[in-house]
Protein backbone atom coordinates (compact mmCIF):
# COMPACT_ATOMS: atom_id res chain seq x y z
CA UNK A 1 0.00 0.00 0.00
CA UNK A 2 2.78 2.26 1.14
CA UNK A 3 4.32 1.57 -2.11
CA UNK A 4 1.55 2.60 -4.19
CA UNK A 5 1.28 5.46 -2.52
CA UNK A 6 5.03 6.55 -2.93
CA UNK A 7 4.50 5.85 -6.77
CA UNK A 8 1.33 8.02 -7.13
CA UNK A 9 3.07 10.90 -5.46
CA UNK A 10 6.42 10.08 -8.07
CA UNK A 11 4.03 9.90 -10.31
CA UNK A 12 2.48 13.16 -9.77
CA UNK A 13 5.59 14.95 -9.76
CA UNK A 14 7.02 13.48 -13.22
CA UNK A 15 4.03 14.90 -14.89
CA UNK A 16 4.17 18.51 -12.41
CA UNK A 17 7.76 18.71 -13.72
CA UNK A 18 6.83 17.63 -17.26
CA UNK A 19 4.35 20.13 -16.85
CA UNK A 20 6.83 22.91 -16.31
CA UNK A 21 9.08 21.87 -18.54
CA UNK A 22 6.91 22.16 -21.18
CA UNK A 23 5.28 25.64 -20.31
CA UNK A 24 8.56 27.34 -19.93
CA UNK A 25 8.81 30.04 -21.99
CA UNK A 26 11.63 30.12 -24.66
CA UNK A 27 13.83 32.91 -25.95
CA UNK A 28 15.31 33.30 -29.12
CA UNK A 29 19.46 31.97 -29.39
CA UNK A 30 21.52 34.69 -28.85
CA UNK A 31 22.92 34.18 -32.47
CA UNK A 32 19.21 34.52 -34.00
CA UNK A 33 20.04 38.45 -33.67
CA UNK A 34 23.31 39.23 -33.60
CA UNK A 35 24.79 41.38 -36.10
CA UNK A 36 20.77 42.26 -37.32
CA UNK A 37 20.85 45.65 -37.93
CA UNK A 38 17.60 47.04 -39.25
CA UNK A 39 16.32 50.30 -41.01
CA UNK A 40 13.62 52.71 -40.58
CA UNK A 41 12.41 53.63 -43.52
CA UNK A 42 11.96 49.76 -44.31
CA UNK A 43 10.14 49.24 -40.72
CA UNK A 44 7.17 51.58 -41.41
CA UNK A 45 6.23 49.82 -43.82
CA UNK A 46 6.26 46.92 -41.44
CA UNK A 47 4.40 48.92 -39.16
CA UNK A 48 1.82 49.57 -41.37
CA UNK A 49 1.53 46.46 -42.69
CA UNK A 50 0.96 44.85 -39.05
CA UNK A 51 -1.28 47.49 -38.13
CA UNK A 52 0.14 48.10 -34.41
CA UNK A 53 -1.74 51.16 -34.90
CA UNK A 54 -4.69 49.87 -34.69
CA UNK A 55 -4.37 48.57 -30.78
CA UNK A 56 -1.21 50.55 -29.51
CA UNK A 57 -2.56 53.51 -30.21
CA UNK A 58 -5.44 55.91 -28.86
CA UNK A 59 -8.77 54.30 -30.39
CA UNK A 60 -9.59 57.86 -32.02
CA UNK A 61 -6.23 59.00 -32.90
CA UNK A 62 -6.23 60.41 -36.40
CA UNK A 63 -3.39 61.36 -38.52
CA UNK A 64 0.51 61.63 -36.70
CA UNK A 65 -1.38 60.50 -33.31
CA UNK A 66 -1.85 56.95 -35.30
CA UNK A 67 2.03 57.05 -34.22
CA UNK A 68 1.73 58.00 -30.51
CA UNK A 69 2.05 54.08 -29.31
CA UNK A 70 1.02 55.12 -26.24
CA UNK A 71 -1.59 52.18 -25.73
CA UNK A 72 -5.02 51.74 -26.93
CA UNK A 73 -8.56 50.77 -26.55
CA UNK A 74 -8.71 47.01 -24.57
CA UNK A 75 -9.46 43.93 -26.25
CA UNK A 76 -12.50 42.09 -25.10
CA UNK A 77 -12.65 38.44 -25.67
CA UNK A 78 -14.46 35.17 -24.09
CA UNK A 79 -10.75 34.50 -22.02
CA UNK A 80 -10.89 38.02 -20.45
CA UNK A 81 -10.15 41.88 -21.28
CA UNK A 82 -6.67 42.43 -22.69
CA UNK A 83 -5.02 46.00 -22.39
CA UNK A 84 -2.46 46.69 -25.50
CA UNK A 85 0.12 48.56 -23.33
CA UNK A 86 2.35 51.38 -24.00
CA UNK A 87 5.14 50.45 -26.78
CA UNK A 88 6.28 53.90 -27.50
CA UNK A 89 9.82 54.66 -26.89
CA UNK A 90 9.79 56.28 -23.15
CA UNK A 91 12.21 53.98 -20.97
CA UNK A 92 9.57 54.33 -18.35
CA UNK A 93 6.30 53.76 -19.57
CA UNK A 94 7.09 52.03 -22.68
CA UNK A 95 9.72 49.52 -24.58
CA UNK A 96 12.46 52.33 -24.83
CA UNK A 97 15.25 50.50 -22.43
CA UNK A 98 14.28 46.64 -24.25
CA UNK A 99 17.63 45.45 -26.47
CA UNK A 100 16.80 44.67 -30.07
CA UNK A 101 17.10 40.85 -28.53
CA UNK A 102 14.02 41.38 -26.10
CA UNK A 103 12.05 42.90 -28.78
CA UNK A 104 12.38 39.60 -30.85
CA UNK A 105 11.68 37.69 -28.13
CA UNK A 106 8.33 39.11 -27.75
CA UNK A 107 7.66 39.57 -31.62
CA UNK A 108 8.38 35.84 -32.33
CA UNK A 109 8.38 33.93 -29.10
CA UNK A 110 5.71 36.26 -27.24
CA UNK A 111 7.92 35.99 -24.34
CA UNK A 112 8.21 39.51 -22.36
CA UNK A 113 11.92 40.52 -21.19
CA UNK A 114 11.07 39.58 -17.72
CA UNK A 115 10.75 36.35 -19.51
CA UNK A 116 7.07 35.70 -19.31
CA UNK A 117 4.43 34.39 -21.83
CA UNK A 118 2.23 37.19 -23.05
CA UNK A 119 -1.24 36.22 -23.87
CA UNK A 120 -2.52 35.82 -27.57
CA UNK A 121 -4.42 38.43 -27.88
CA UNK A 122 -0.91 40.30 -29.12
CA UNK A 123 -0.73 38.22 -32.29
CA UNK A 124 2.71 36.61 -32.34
CA UNK A 125 0.67 33.48 -33.63
CA UNK A 126 1.22 35.40 -36.86
CA UNK A 127 4.36 37.48 -36.04
CA UNK A 128 6.92 34.21 -35.88
CA UNK A 129 6.16 33.93 -39.63
CA UNK A 130 8.41 37.47 -39.41
CA UNK A 131 11.61 37.43 -41.46
CA UNK A 132 14.40 38.34 -38.64
CA UNK A 133 15.26 41.03 -40.78
CA UNK A 134 11.72 42.58 -40.47
CA UNK A 135 11.53 42.76 -36.98
CA UNK A 136 14.96 44.57 -36.94
CA UNK A 137 13.44 46.89 -39.06
CA UNK A 138 10.16 47.38 -37.61
CA UNK A 139 12.35 48.04 -33.91
CA UNK A 140 14.38 51.15 -35.97
CA UNK A 141 11.08 52.01 -36.90
CA UNK A 142 9.72 52.04 -33.11
CA UNK A 143 12.44 53.57 -31.58
CA UNK A 144 11.95 56.77 -34.16
CA UNK A 145 8.14 57.21 -32.95
CA UNK A 146 7.21 60.00 -30.12
CA UNK A 147 7.87 59.08 -26.50
CA UNK A 148 4.36 58.74 -24.02
CA UNK A 149 3.98 58.56 -20.45
CA UNK A 150 1.09 56.84 -20.38
CA UNK A 151 0.91 54.38 -18.22
CA UNK A 152 -0.15 50.66 -19.50
CA UNK A 153 -3.83 49.31 -18.21
CA UNK A 154 -3.63 46.14 -17.22
CA UNK A 155 -5.07 43.04 -18.77
CA UNK A 156 -8.25 41.02 -16.54
CA UNK A 157 -8.02 37.82 -17.36
CA UNK A 158 -9.89 35.02 -15.29
CA UNK A 159 -8.64 31.71 -13.66
CA UNK A 160 -7.44 29.09 -15.22
CA UNK A 161 -6.40 31.87 -18.16
CA UNK A 162 -5.20 33.92 -15.30
CA UNK A 163 -2.19 31.32 -15.27
CA UNK A 164 0.46 32.83 -17.48
CA UNK A 165 2.12 29.22 -17.63
CA UNK A 166 -0.91 27.67 -19.40
CA UNK A 167 -0.07 29.84 -22.52
CA UNK A 168 3.08 28.17 -22.84
CA UNK A 169 0.94 25.16 -23.08
CA UNK A 170 -0.98 26.98 -25.34
CA UNK A 171 1.53 27.87 -27.69
CA UNK A 172 2.64 24.51 -27.60
CA UNK A 173 -0.61 23.46 -29.81
CA UNK A 174 -0.80 26.78 -31.95
CA UNK A 175 2.66 28.80 -32.21
CA UNK A 176 4.23 27.55 -35.80
CA UNK A 177 6.05 29.27 -38.56
CA UNK A 178 4.91 27.23 -41.35
CA UNK A 179 2.26 28.79 -43.30
CA UNK A 180 -1.34 27.88 -44.17
CA UNK A 181 -1.11 27.57 -47.58
CA UNK A 182 2.07 25.29 -47.94
CA UNK A 183 2.72 26.31 -51.70
CA UNK A 184 2.84 29.84 -53.09
CA UNK A 185 2.07 29.98 -56.55
CA UNK A 186 3.87 32.57 -57.66
CA UNK A 187 6.11 36.01 -56.08
CA UNK A 188 2.65 37.87 -56.17
CA UNK A 189 0.73 35.03 -54.07
CA UNK A 190 4.00 34.53 -52.07
CA UNK A 191 4.45 38.12 -51.14
CA UNK A 192 0.70 37.97 -50.29
CA UNK A 193 1.27 35.15 -47.72
CA UNK A 194 3.37 36.99 -46.40
CA UNK A 195 1.00 40.10 -45.80
CA UNK A 196 -1.92 38.03 -44.84
CA UNK A 197 -0.65 35.44 -42.74
CA UNK A 198 2.27 37.17 -40.91
CA UNK A 199 2.87 40.84 -40.95
CA UNK A 200 -1.47 42.25 -41.04
CA UNK A 201 -2.30 38.80 -38.93
CA UNK A 202 -5.93 38.62 -40.70
CA UNK A 203 -6.55 35.39 -39.40
CA UNK A 204 -6.87 36.74 -36.07
CA UNK A 205 -10.22 38.07 -36.91
CA UNK A 206 -11.39 35.96 -39.85
CA UNK A 207 -10.44 32.65 -38.68
CA UNK A 208 -13.04 30.90 -36.27
CA UNK A 209 -10.78 29.47 -33.18
CA UNK A 210 -11.23 26.14 -31.30
CA UNK A 211 -12.47 25.92 -27.75
CA UNK A 212 -8.98 26.56 -26.34
CA UNK A 213 -8.93 29.91 -28.67
CA UNK A 214 -6.34 28.51 -31.00
CA UNK A 215 -6.78 29.04 -35.03
CA UNK A 216 -8.66 26.53 -36.52
CA UNK A 217 -6.76 26.52 -39.69
CA UNK A 218 -9.02 23.83 -41.11
CA UNK A 219 -11.37 27.33 -41.55
CA UNK A 220 -8.89 29.21 -42.03
CA UNK A 221 -10.09 32.80 -42.99
CA UNK A 222 -14.02 31.41 -43.05
CA UNK A 223 -15.25 34.01 -41.04
CA UNK A 224 -15.94 34.50 -37.31
CA UNK A 225 -17.91 35.52 -34.62
CA UNK A 226 -17.08 39.05 -33.88
CA UNK A 227 -14.83 39.22 -30.64
CA UNK A 228 -17.03 43.48 -29.78
CA UNK A 229 -19.96 40.30 -29.61
CA UNK A 230 -22.08 42.56 -32.11
CA UNK A 231 -21.81 40.92 -35.89
CA UNK A 232 -19.81 38.64 -37.66
CA UNK A 233 -16.15 39.24 -39.22
CA UNK A 234 -17.22 37.72 -43.23
CA UNK A 235 -15.39 35.04 -44.81
CA UNK A 236 -12.81 36.28 -47.10
CA UNK A 237 -12.06 33.18 -49.14
CA UNK A 238 -12.66 33.38 -52.93
CA UNK A 239 -16.09 30.70 -52.57
CA UNK A 240 -17.77 33.87 -50.10
CA UNK A 241 -16.36 36.53 -50.87
CA UNK A 242 -17.15 37.03 -54.80
CA UNK A 243 -14.68 40.32 -55.44
CA UNK A 244 -12.14 40.25 -58.13
CA UNK A 245 -8.96 41.31 -58.04
CA UNK A 246 -9.08 44.56 -58.42
CA UNK A 247 -12.23 44.95 -56.06
CA UNK A 248 -10.43 43.32 -53.22
CA UNK A 249 -7.40 45.85 -53.94
CA UNK A 250 -9.11 48.68 -54.52
CA UNK A 251 -11.21 48.21 -51.23
CA UNK A 252 -8.00 48.13 -49.05
CA UNK A 253 -7.25 50.81 -50.84
CA UNK A 254 -10.12 53.40 -50.58
CA UNK A 255 -12.32 51.43 -48.41
CA UNK A 256 -15.13 51.12 -50.89
CA UNK A 257 -16.76 47.92 -51.37
CA UNK A 258 -17.73 47.03 -55.14
CA UNK A 259 -21.23 48.53 -54.36
CA UNK A 260 -19.71 51.40 -52.74
CA UNK A 261 -20.45 51.50 -49.36
CA UNK A 262 -17.51 51.76 -47.28
CA UNK A 263 -15.35 49.93 -44.46
CA UNK A 264 -16.82 50.46 -41.06
CA UNK A 265 -15.41 49.35 -36.86
CA UNK A 266 -12.76 47.49 -37.09
CA UNK A 267 -11.57 47.18 -40.63
CA UNK A 268 -11.66 50.62 -41.09
CA UNK A 269 -8.82 51.54 -39.55
CA UNK A 270 -7.48 48.01 -41.51
CA UNK A 271 -7.60 50.36 -44.43
CA UNK A 272 -6.33 53.46 -43.31
CA UNK A 273 -3.36 51.22 -42.69
CA UNK A 274 -3.00 49.48 -45.89
CA UNK A 275 -3.76 52.49 -47.99
CA UNK A 276 -0.38 53.57 -47.21
CA UNK A 277 0.73 50.30 -48.43
CA UNK A 278 2.41 50.19 -51.96
CA UNK A 279 -0.20 49.37 -54.81
CA UNK A 280 1.63 45.99 -55.03
CA UNK A 281 1.10 45.06 -51.71
CA UNK A 282 -2.37 45.24 -51.77
CA UNK A 283 -2.39 43.47 -55.10
CA UNK A 284 -0.51 40.72 -53.63
CA UNK A 285 -3.00 40.39 -50.65
CA UNK A 286 -5.68 40.02 -53.43
CA UNK A 287 -3.67 37.51 -55.42
CA UNK A 288 -3.43 35.55 -52.14
CA UNK A 289 -7.02 35.65 -50.92
CA UNK A 290 -7.83 34.36 -54.63
CA UNK A 291 -5.79 31.35 -54.63
CA UNK A 292 -6.99 29.99 -51.49
CA UNK A 293 -8.85 26.93 -51.97
CA UNK B 1 -71.89 72.28 -32.14
CA UNK B 2 -73.98 68.90 -33.31
CA UNK B 3 -72.84 65.71 -32.12
CA UNK B 4 -72.21 64.63 -35.91
CA UNK B 5 -70.23 67.33 -36.62
CA UNK B 6 -68.50 67.08 -33.31
CA UNK B 7 -67.63 63.49 -34.12
CA UNK B 8 -66.54 64.04 -37.32
CA UNK B 9 -64.14 66.54 -36.40
CA UNK B 10 -62.73 64.30 -33.79
CA UNK B 11 -62.18 62.03 -36.30
CA UNK B 12 -60.75 64.05 -38.34
CA UNK B 13 -58.43 65.20 -35.93
CA UNK B 14 -57.77 61.88 -35.03
CA UNK B 15 -56.74 61.11 -38.81
CA UNK B 16 -54.60 64.12 -39.11
CA UNK B 17 -52.49 63.20 -35.95
CA UNK B 18 -52.56 59.40 -36.01
CA UNK B 19 -50.14 58.57 -38.81
CA UNK B 20 -47.68 61.09 -37.20
CA UNK B 21 -47.66 59.38 -33.96
CA UNK B 22 -47.53 56.16 -35.70
CA UNK B 23 -44.59 57.29 -37.65
CA UNK B 24 -42.76 58.08 -34.53
CA UNK B 25 -42.95 54.34 -33.39
CA UNK B 26 -41.29 53.02 -36.30
CA UNK B 27 -39.11 55.81 -38.04
CA UNK B 28 -39.71 54.18 -41.14
CA UNK B 29 -39.83 57.28 -43.31
CA UNK B 30 -36.35 58.66 -41.57
CA UNK B 31 -34.66 55.65 -42.09
CA UNK B 32 -36.02 55.10 -45.74
CA UNK B 33 -34.79 59.02 -45.71
CA UNK B 34 -31.11 58.73 -44.65
CA UNK B 35 -30.38 55.59 -46.28
CA UNK B 36 -31.77 56.95 -49.61
CA UNK B 37 -29.14 59.40 -49.18
CA UNK B 38 -26.64 57.26 -48.67
CA UNK B 39 -27.65 54.77 -52.03
CA UNK B 40 -27.05 58.36 -54.06
CA UNK B 41 -23.96 59.08 -52.76
CA UNK B 42 -23.28 55.30 -53.47
CA UNK B 43 -24.25 55.60 -56.95
CA UNK B 44 -22.22 58.18 -57.49
CA UNK B 45 -18.98 57.38 -56.14
CA UNK B 46 -19.33 54.42 -58.12
CA UNK B 47 -18.91 56.98 -61.36
CA UNK B 48 -15.93 58.51 -59.78
CA UNK B 49 -14.37 55.66 -58.12
CA UNK B 50 -15.08 53.10 -61.34
CA UNK B 51 -12.99 56.28 -63.25
CA UNK B 52 -10.28 56.65 -60.77
CA UNK B 53 -9.62 52.90 -61.09
CA UNK B 54 -10.24 53.22 -65.02
CA UNK B 55 -12.76 50.87 -65.24
CA UNK B 56 -14.80 53.82 -66.42
CA UNK B 57 -13.58 55.64 -69.24
CA UNK B 58 -12.65 59.06 -67.61
CA UNK B 59 -15.52 62.10 -68.94
CA UNK B 60 -14.80 65.40 -67.54
CA UNK B 61 -18.45 65.91 -67.26
CA UNK B 62 -20.00 62.85 -66.23
CA UNK B 63 -17.70 63.49 -63.50
CA UNK B 64 -19.02 66.66 -62.37
CA UNK B 65 -22.46 65.38 -62.07
CA UNK B 66 -21.49 62.94 -59.86
CA UNK B 67 -19.27 65.28 -57.54
CA UNK B 68 -21.92 68.02 -57.80
CA UNK B 69 -24.26 65.54 -56.68
CA UNK B 70 -22.05 64.78 -53.94
CA UNK B 71 -21.87 68.36 -52.69
CA UNK B 72 -25.52 68.37 -52.67
CA UNK B 73 -26.95 65.32 -51.03
CA UNK B 74 -23.73 66.52 -48.07
CA UNK B 75 -25.88 69.84 -47.74
CA UNK B 76 -29.09 68.44 -46.94
CA UNK B 77 -29.96 69.42 -43.20
CA UNK B 78 -29.67 66.45 -41.26
CA UNK B 79 -31.85 67.38 -38.38
CA UNK B 80 -34.73 66.09 -39.27
CA UNK B 81 -33.42 62.40 -40.38
CA UNK B 82 -32.21 61.39 -36.95
CA UNK B 83 -34.78 61.12 -34.48
CA UNK B 84 -34.19 60.32 -30.88
CA UNK B 85 -35.10 56.77 -30.46
CA UNK B 86 -34.32 55.70 -34.06
CA UNK B 87 -30.62 53.55 -33.23
CA UNK B 88 -29.58 50.29 -33.85
CA UNK B 89 -29.76 49.43 -29.85
CA UNK B 90 -33.53 50.50 -30.07
CA UNK B 91 -34.79 49.47 -33.50
CA UNK B 92 -34.06 46.97 -36.40
CA UNK B 93 -33.32 48.02 -39.97
CA UNK B 94 -30.75 50.64 -39.32
CA UNK B 95 -27.09 50.30 -37.73
CA UNK B 96 -27.01 53.56 -36.36
CA UNK B 97 -24.94 53.31 -33.22
CA UNK B 98 -25.99 55.28 -30.24
CA UNK B 99 -23.32 57.41 -29.95
CA UNK B 100 -24.98 59.20 -32.73
CA UNK B 101 -27.05 60.93 -30.39
CA UNK B 102 -24.52 60.48 -27.25
CA UNK B 103 -22.13 62.59 -28.87
CA UNK B 104 -23.67 64.06 -31.61
CA UNK B 105 -20.96 66.84 -31.49
CA UNK B 106 -18.59 64.24 -33.37
CA UNK B 107 -21.12 62.43 -35.58
CA UNK B 108 -22.36 66.43 -37.01
CA UNK B 109 -18.44 66.98 -37.14
CA UNK B 110 -17.49 63.76 -39.04
CA UNK B 111 -20.53 64.71 -41.29
CA UNK B 112 -19.03 68.13 -42.47
CA UNK B 113 -16.08 66.31 -43.14
CA UNK B 114 -17.67 64.72 -45.57
CA UNK B 115 -19.18 67.99 -47.10
CA UNK B 116 -15.65 68.94 -47.26
CA UNK B 117 -14.32 66.12 -49.11
CA UNK B 118 -17.29 66.47 -51.35
CA UNK B 119 -16.12 70.08 -51.70
CA UNK B 120 -12.94 68.94 -52.88
CA UNK B 121 -13.83 66.58 -54.96
CA UNK B 122 -16.20 68.93 -57.05
CA UNK B 123 -12.84 71.64 -57.23
CA UNK B 124 -11.05 68.32 -58.62
CA UNK B 125 -13.34 66.45 -60.91
CA UNK B 126 -12.85 68.06 -63.95
CA UNK B 127 -9.20 67.53 -63.46
CA UNK B 128 -8.39 64.02 -64.77
CA UNK B 129 -8.74 60.90 -63.37
CA UNK B 130 -6.08 61.27 -60.99
CA UNK B 131 -7.61 64.03 -59.60
CA UNK B 132 -10.38 62.10 -59.07
CA UNK B 133 -8.80 59.28 -57.23
CA UNK B 134 -6.77 61.70 -54.50
CA UNK B 135 -10.29 63.30 -54.26
CA UNK B 136 -12.04 60.16 -53.29
CA UNK B 137 -9.06 59.17 -51.30
CA UNK B 138 -10.14 62.04 -49.10
CA UNK B 139 -14.02 61.48 -49.15
CA UNK B 140 -13.29 57.40 -48.20
CA UNK B 141 -11.30 58.48 -45.27
CA UNK B 142 -14.37 60.66 -44.32
CA UNK B 143 -16.80 57.14 -44.75
CA UNK B 144 -14.78 55.18 -42.92
CA UNK B 145 -14.07 57.44 -39.64
CA UNK B 146 -17.76 58.15 -39.27
CA UNK B 147 -18.67 54.12 -39.75
CA UNK B 148 -15.57 53.38 -37.61
CA UNK B 149 -17.28 55.14 -34.92
CA UNK B 150 -21.07 55.68 -35.74
CA UNK B 151 -21.98 52.26 -37.66
CA UNK B 152 -22.70 48.50 -35.84
CA UNK B 153 -20.44 46.29 -37.88
CA UNK B 154 -22.95 43.97 -40.49
CA UNK B 155 -24.61 41.27 -38.74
Amino acid sequence: MRRVFTILIGLAAVLAAAGWVLSAPSRLPASATEGVTGEAERGERIFLAGGCASCHADEDAEGDARRVLAGGAPLETDFGTFAAPNISPDPEHGIGDWSFAEFADAMLRGVSPEGRHYYPAFPYTAYTKMEMQEVADLWAFLRTLPESEVESAASEVAFPYSVRRGVGLWKRLYLRDDFVMAEAEDDAVERGRHLVEALAHCGECHTPRDRFGGPDRARWLAGAPNPSGEGRIPAITPGELEWSASDIAWYLESGFTPDYDSAGGSMADVVTNLAELEAADREAIAAYLLALE
Amino acid sequence: MHLKARIFAAATAFSLVAPAAMAQDDFEAQLKARQGQFRIMALNLGVLGGMAQGEIEYDAERAQTAADTLVTVTGIDQSLHWPEGSDAMSMDGTRAEPSIWDDNEDFLSKWEDLGDAAAEMQAAAGDGRQAVGAALQNVGGTCKACHDAHRTPES
